[in-house]
């Protein structure tokens, strides 16, 4: 079994098994990717943040914590006018379906552990799709978009100087 | 298959304080190291648990949500569970979960040893 048509076209793939000691490469590589899109360093820990939280969920109650199930993640830079303006992320999985708008976080109100994950994910990403894959499985697609910030033109890219990534 | 956590925890009583002091990253699977920790502070009766972040890279929310049980079970006995020495990246979770104002949360461990 392989990741969907879907992936095709990804600038980076990555295929890992649902075990928590591979999240903190995934969050790694993911963080190093967005720095280098230009994103600042908070957006940069909090989008491997979001990866971290929806790679967590797969393996808690997508695979039940079996350790060793498929999990696909794609990195693809958005793009507009030629120029990168942000990221787009794609993590799928063969795990138990559900409908995708059963996926909520609790609400922040009812202080209580867990139900965290997917509104972690939602507070920092723009936009957030889950979806059952035809070929089984979920897929969630997250974009996040760089924010113009000064000394960097309308992308958002950095043009040097304070706040700046190599 | 090895479970990778590598959380280590120190714990310390210190007059009417329990100090638990974990070092490394907390994710999924070091929040059940952690929660054990927690609940050996809560089984100790002491009114005060102090939980110093200070060593503490990175915390996701399976992490946050063993602090929350933690709070419950505080409020529950009466005591009170302050958590201090929280690096930019720990905090912005705690803001990302609107749990920054839930917390007792000081700044360094002095801090919170001397609050009343």
């Amino acid at each position: 079994m392989t990741s969907a048509d879907s992936m095709k076209g990804a600038h980076v793939r990555m295929e890992l098994l649902s075990s928590p000691i591979y999240t903190s490469g995934a969050r790694d590589f993911v963080q190093a990717v967005t720095r280098r899109l230009g994103f600042a360093e908070l957006d940069c820990n909090q989008i491997a943040l979001a990866v971290d939280e929806a790679l967590c969920n797969i393996m808690r109650h997508g695979y039940e914590n079996k350790p060793d199930q498929p999990i696909w993640l794609a990195v693809w830079p958005v793009e507009e006018g030629g120029t990168s303006s942000g990221i787009q992320i794609v993590i799928e999985d063969l795990a138990r379906q559900i409908e995708p708008a059963m996926i909520k976080g609790r609400e922040l109100h009812d202080v209580k552990p867990g139900g965290l994950g997917v509104h972690v994910i939602k507070e920092v990403m723009d936009k957030v799709t889950y979806e059952k894959r035809p070929e089984g499985g979920m897929r969630l697609t997250m974009v996040k978009h760089l924010k113009p910030a000064p000394g960097s033109d309308a992308t958002g890219r950095c043009e040097g100087g304070k706040g700046c990534h190599a | 298959m090895p479970d990778g956590q590598t959380l280590q925890v120190g714990f310390e009583t210190q007059g009417q304080n329990v100090i638990v002091s974990p070092q490394g990253e907390i994710g999924y699977s070091e929040a059940t190291v952690f929660r054990t920790w927690l609940r050996k502070a809560h089984d100790s009766k002491s009114p005060r648990i102090i939980v110093d972040l200070a060593k503490v890279d990175y915390m996701n929310t399976p992490g946050v949500a063993t602090l929350v049980e933690s709070l419950q079970i505080s409020k529950r006995n009466k005591t009170r569970l302050i958590l201090c020495g929280m690096n930019e990246k720990v905090f912005a979770i705690f803001k990302i979960a609107r749990l920054d104002t839930v917390f007792e949360i000081c700044p360094t461990l002095a801090d919170a040893s001397a609050k009343a």
